[in-house]
């Protein structure tokens, strides 16, 4: 259907049905604007996805509170070396799985998810609208992040297919798993949960702390985890410029899934 | 009905109704909450659902817009299946939640201009936020809007679509009464521009007001439909009411009315007449006076107001 002007000559009153979907792009393209809006909007979120990111990677660049593994002797370019990889992926993981998971837990909450599925926006549509506004908010979180790590001397290698691709399934996982929850939990739980896990994983997941740093049993648990497969893939690729880190993309693709396909099945809009 | 009387509906192609209902029955779990209901709601007319908290009117309007999957029965809205033509039937319909189905962090106007993009011939946003007194509070998040604004809200994104048939559950609820005026002209209004309005309803005057037809659920079931003039006048007796001197003989009086019909003192010296009130029985009451010498003064026919109708359909005790 095209949008013409109002006021045909069947329409007699302000309110003469003159029902009508507006064309899909359109309707995609404006809820990918207002959830962008919703999200940004959210100062509680901006803490998540911005300032414990940004403070992070100054924090640990700066000064050398945890002995990280480097490439080169010493140096503080290489301390941001090992952590603007990791800083990535914590990024990826504050939207793609704490955000969203918050967000949409409180959207099923207040109706706003039952209210959209009456509108002649189709679900796919929605969803579609909600991977758009989680992607440019990390677009966003990326720019912001680099020109930090730039600023305190970090030097990236490696392909920037391969980073991208790791980027692209690590938000995949994240937002399979972030709305597993929220379509399952009640949007207080999913709150406590989701900074739980927010904060399990930045400790236990390879961000700032090595892996190489916890006990041989617990790493090889660890290191199955989606972000420590995306911190480790990153750094495999930025610090040490690697090809495709195919264990890494295996283990989040399976995560992906796993995630992804719960969520399809388990969902419940209301 | 006035629905049908000529000009008030003008544009309706297949003529079909706007809801068709029948044999509908919907459990959860081991409760039914819908119970075998019928329901026809015609095209652009005003129908209410009446029922008492736990009657079903929810979920008979939810499985409407397809939130909920009929376990028997056989539900036509605009002439779709709600769950197998969602996608045609959705740009076809505005809905009005009983509360929220707004982002906690949207500004008013900017989510009423959200829902009228998702619409290929939305109303003047503006106009229609002039029309419903929001313009004071368009850039205010809706967490922060009151109960009334939060409620206008709603209905603005429920009808800025240009819908032909709209659901409204409770409407009214929590509005004072400057608001809810302005939400009765609005639904008068779009009654007279051919919108079908489907409204739930605790409130027997909002009713009475704007319906052009009733329908009272209970334990799942309509049990009464009807324009609110049909109902008061058939779906319960009316009655006569007269005062005399106190201890009057009831047994000579009925012996004097019809057979149906039944009387009782209320309180010392009042009299209730039961049955069909029309002037003969007024007369013969008035005769039965003269004869045993009674000067009834403050005679009077008690019309029943659609909350007595309700009531007596209903039964007076709380629901959960």
């Amino acid at each position: 259907m095209t949008a013409t002007e109002t006021g045909s000559a069947a329409a007699t009153g302000t309110f003469a049905p003159r029902p009508g979907a507006a064309p899909l792009p359109r309707m995609i393209r404006a809820q990918a604007a207002l959830e962008t809006r919703m999200l940004l909007r959210n100062g509680e979120q901006l803490l998540l996805t911005v300032v414990i990111p940004t403070l992070l990677l100054v924090l640990f660049s700066a000064v050398d509170i945890i002995a990280v593994p480097t490439d080169t002797a010493g140096g503080a370019g290489s301390s941001v070396d090992f952590l603007a990889p990791g800083i990535l992926a914590l990024a990826v993981m504050s939207t793609a799985f704490t955000g969203q998971a918050i967000a949409t837990g409180f959207e099923r909450r207040y109706g706003v998810l039952k209210r959209l599925a009456v509108s002649p926006l189709p679900r796919w549509g929605l969803m579609t609208a909600k991977t758009c506004a989680v992607l440019v908010t990390e677009v966003l979180q990326i720019a912001l992040l680099t020109a930090v790590a730039l600023a305190l001397g970090w030097s990236p290698h490696g392909n920037p297919v391969a980073v991208v691709l790791l980027l692209l399934l690590g938000t995949a996982a994240f937002s399979g798993l972030g709305l597993l929850m929220a379509g399952t939990l009640k949007a207080e739980a999913t709150l406590a949960a989701a900074n739980l896990v927010f904060l399990l994983l930045l400790v236990g997941g390879g961000v700032i702390v090595p892996l190489t740093k916890f006990p041989e049993a617990a790493q090889s648990v660890l290191g199955l985890l989606p972000i420590a497969a995306l911190s480790d893939g990153l750094r495999d690729v930025l610090q040490h410029g690697a090809g495709l880190p195919w264990q890494n993309l295996g283990i989040l693709a399976v995560w992906a899934v796993l995630g992804l396909g719960a969520a399809a099945r388990f969902f419940r809009w209301e | 009905m006035r629905s049908t009387s000529p000009g008030s509906d003008p544009r309706t192609p297949g003529r079909e109704s706007a809801v068709e209902i029948v044999g509908l029955v919907k459990r959860y779990g081991t409760k039914t909450a819908v119970d075998g209901l019928d329901l026809t709601v015609a095209r652009g007319a005003v129908t209410a659902v009446l029922g008492p908290n736990g009657a079903g009117k929810t979920t008979t309007v939810e499985t409407c817009e397809g939130y909920r999957r009929p376990d028997a029965g056989h539900v036509r809205v605009l002439g779709l299946d709600p769950i197998a033509d969602a996608a045609a039937l959705r740009p076809r319909i505005g809905v009005m939640l009983q509360s929220g189905g707004v982002y906690a962090s949207a500004r008013a106007e900017e989510m009423l201009r959200h829902t009228a993009t998702l619409h290929a011939h939305p109303l003047d946003v503006a106009v229609l936020i002039e029309r419903l007194g929001l313009g004071s509070c368009g850039r205010t998040p809706y967490r922060r809007l009151s109960g009334g604004q939060q409620q206008r809200l709603a209905l603005a994104m429920a009808v800025v679509g240009r819908p032909e048939l709209v659901f409204l559950d409770e409407p009214t609820a929590g509005l004072d009464p400057q608001a809810r005026h302005a939400t009765w002209d609005l639904v008068r209004e779009l009654r007279a521009d051919g919108v079908s309005t489907v409204l739930t309803t605790h409130f027997m005057d909002e009713a009475e007001q704007l319906a052009d037809d009733v329908a009272i659920i209970d334990g799942g079931r309509v049990i009464a439909q009807g324009s609110p003039e049909q109902l008061c006048r058939g779906g319960a007796e009316n009655s006569l009411r007269f005062t005399g001197r106190p201890g009057l003989d009831i047994a000579s009086l009925l012996k004097a009315l019809p057979a149906d019909s039944a009387a009782t003192e209320l309180a010392a010296g009042t009299y209730r007449v039961h049955g069909k009130i029309d002037p003969q029985l007024l007369a013969t009451v008035a005769s039965w006076c003269a004869q045993n010498g009674v000067m009834p003064d403050a005679i009077a026919v008690e019309r029943h107001t659609l909350e007595d109708v309700f009531l007596e359909l209903t039964g007076k005790e709380l629901r959960a």
